[in-house]
């Protein structure tokens, strides 16, 4: 392996290696790919509650009386309607439509706005937000005071309810609240990244690793495992949930992307919107599909697309599904051919192997 | 750990030859740094093989690897109990989840590959 001296790092890189995670250079940050195994950290959090270190994750914090005017105009959802203690999905995105990040945006208070951010953009989201700052609101890079945990599966509700005065039930889905766990200061949001019911807390990084062992003992009853980046990609994945650099970038835009509900064309001027508009007149050219295998080949990230033999787009995100027992992925197909049922070839090691689109997510948990 | 009548590649597989036979596996560093193994591609019966060259892929859950031939040689039998049971590969590496047998063409070969000792201070060198 090599050495690890540029790499970031967590404050629980310690305590991953003491118990064993396997950790890579996961953009720049050391970080645990799987502690007991992929395949068994996502049925964890799909049957009983699994603990995920994702304090690589950034944060920005935006205030000032027009806080709200800068977010709208950075972002595409309508964060100016989002109401105190609600959270939503966008993104920032580049004049001609593609994408700078996909985030997470909390309105902490009417003139305060805290925005989850991935580890890898960081700074390039910070340098584009203040960038496109002519606002009355100050931009700050807020990642150092921050670690995130996520805790999530059908036992997370009750994991962390032992550590907390905060009534969990009282959260609503994509809602936060401040509060305290296990005596701290945390912001506890009912959100997460795996298609499973959960939260994200947002805890100093000096509390991160006795609120880690806390939450395992808490978990221990619900059999608790610490899980890696490993089954948190196979769990997105399965949700069908983008990630960044697969399904999206800055050539990608919401609109192909199959997230058109994160952007509020009536919102009035953001960045973006006007080749937006464009799109949406004349139409996209390619759309974002799932698809299974047909056989028991699996189709990896890069891995070309046919229709009928001819080169038609490329897999974004390819895995086996632990929950379906198939293998599933997201590609990109020309707007006009996509539909549910297509059969599809995709190029696995220079073999066209049958595929056929489906609708996705490819798993929605039982409410 | 690693048997002393195995000879092993610094790309992590083993072979044992017996007879002019040579039975190929992958290494048990090679399935730890894998992981959950949910794919065996191999090649068929009949089919020529060479030192160093691809025979056939093992996937994980996270990412798919070639499996490098340690000797050179055709293919006289298939693990096929793999493609139905491809965590053997996890379980068992260097015993019931072989992958292939081949019979050797060039048997000096061998004098190419590490010794356990020599492999175990190799993989532990590459930590």
């Amino acid at each position: 392996m090599a050495v690890l001296a540029s790499l970031q790092a967590t404050p629980l890189n310690a305590i991953h290696r003491s118990m064993g995670a396997r950790m890579v250079d996961f953009g720049g940050w050391d970080m645990p790919v799987q502690y007991s195994g992929i395949l068994d950290e996502h049925q964890t959090v799909r049957k009983a509650v699994g603990l995920f270190d994702v304090s690589h994750m950034g944060e920005i914090d935006i205030r000032g009386p027009e806080a709200a005017r800068l977010v709208d105009f950075v972002t595409t959802n309508a964060a100016g309607r989002l109401q105190i203690g609600q959270a939503h999905y966008s993104a920032l995105l580049y004049e001609q439509g593609g994408f700078v990040d996909d985030i997470l945006v909390h309105r902490v208070a009417e003139n305060h706005y805290f925005l989850c951010v991935n580890a890898a953009n960081q700074e390039k989201d910070f340098a584009h937000i203040r960038a496109a700052n002519r606002f009355d609101a100050e931009v700050e890079f807020s990642s150092p005071r921050y670690a995130q945990l996520a805790i999530q599966g059908p036992f997370a509700r009750a994991t962390l309810q032992k550590l907390t005065a905060v009534d969990l039930s009282s959260i609503r889905y994509y809602w936060f609240t401040d509060g305290k766990v296990s005596g701290v200061p945390a912001r506890i949001a009912h959100t997460g990244y795996t298609g499973e019911d959960g939260y994200e807390i947002y805890i100093s990084p000096s509390d991160t690793a006795r609120l880690w062992r806390e939450l395992l003992d808490a978990g221990r009853e619900f059999g608790i495992k610490p899980c890696g980046l490993g089954a948190r990609n196979t769990l997105r994945l399965e949700a069908a949930m983008a990630l960044y650099g697969h399904e999206i970038d800055a050539s990608i835009t919401p609109f192909e992307a199959g997230l058109a509900w994160i952007v509020k064309l009536d919102k009035g001027e953001f960045l973006g919107r006007e080749r937006l508009l464009k799109q949406k007149e004349e139409g996209v050219r390619r759309k974002l599909a799932g698809f299974e295998m047909c056989g028991r080949a699996i189709a990896r990230d890069g891995y070309e697309v046919l229709i009928e033999g001819v080169p038609a787009g490329w897999v974004t995100s390819g895995s086996p599904s632990p929950t379906l027992n198939k293998n599933i992925g997201l590609c990109y197909l020309p707007a006009g051919q996509v539909r549910t049922g297509l059969p599809i070839q995709v190029l696995v090691r220079n073999q066209p192997v049958d595929a056929i689109t489906v609708a996705t997510p490819f798993y929605k948990r039982a409410k | 750990m690693y048997p002393e009548n195995f000879r092993y590649t610094k790309e992590h597989e083993w072979v044992l030859v017996e007879a002019g036979i040579g039975t190929i596996g992958i290494t048990d560093h090679a399935q730890q740094e894998l992981g959950d193994i949910v794919y065996v591609d191999l090649p068929k019966v009949g089919a020529a093989v060479d030192q160093g060259k691809s025979l056939g892929s093992v996937e994980s859950v996270k990412a798919v690897s070639d499996v490098y031939s340690p000797v050179s040689g055709e293919v006289i039998e298939v693990n096929h109990a793999l493609s139905e049971a491809p965590e053997k590969l996890n379980q068992d590496p260097h015993g019931d989840a072989w992958l292939v047998k081949v019979r050797l063409t060039a048997p000096g070969e061998i004098s190419n590959l590490l010794s356990a000792a020599e492999y175990q201070s190799y993989i532990g060198a590459e930590k």
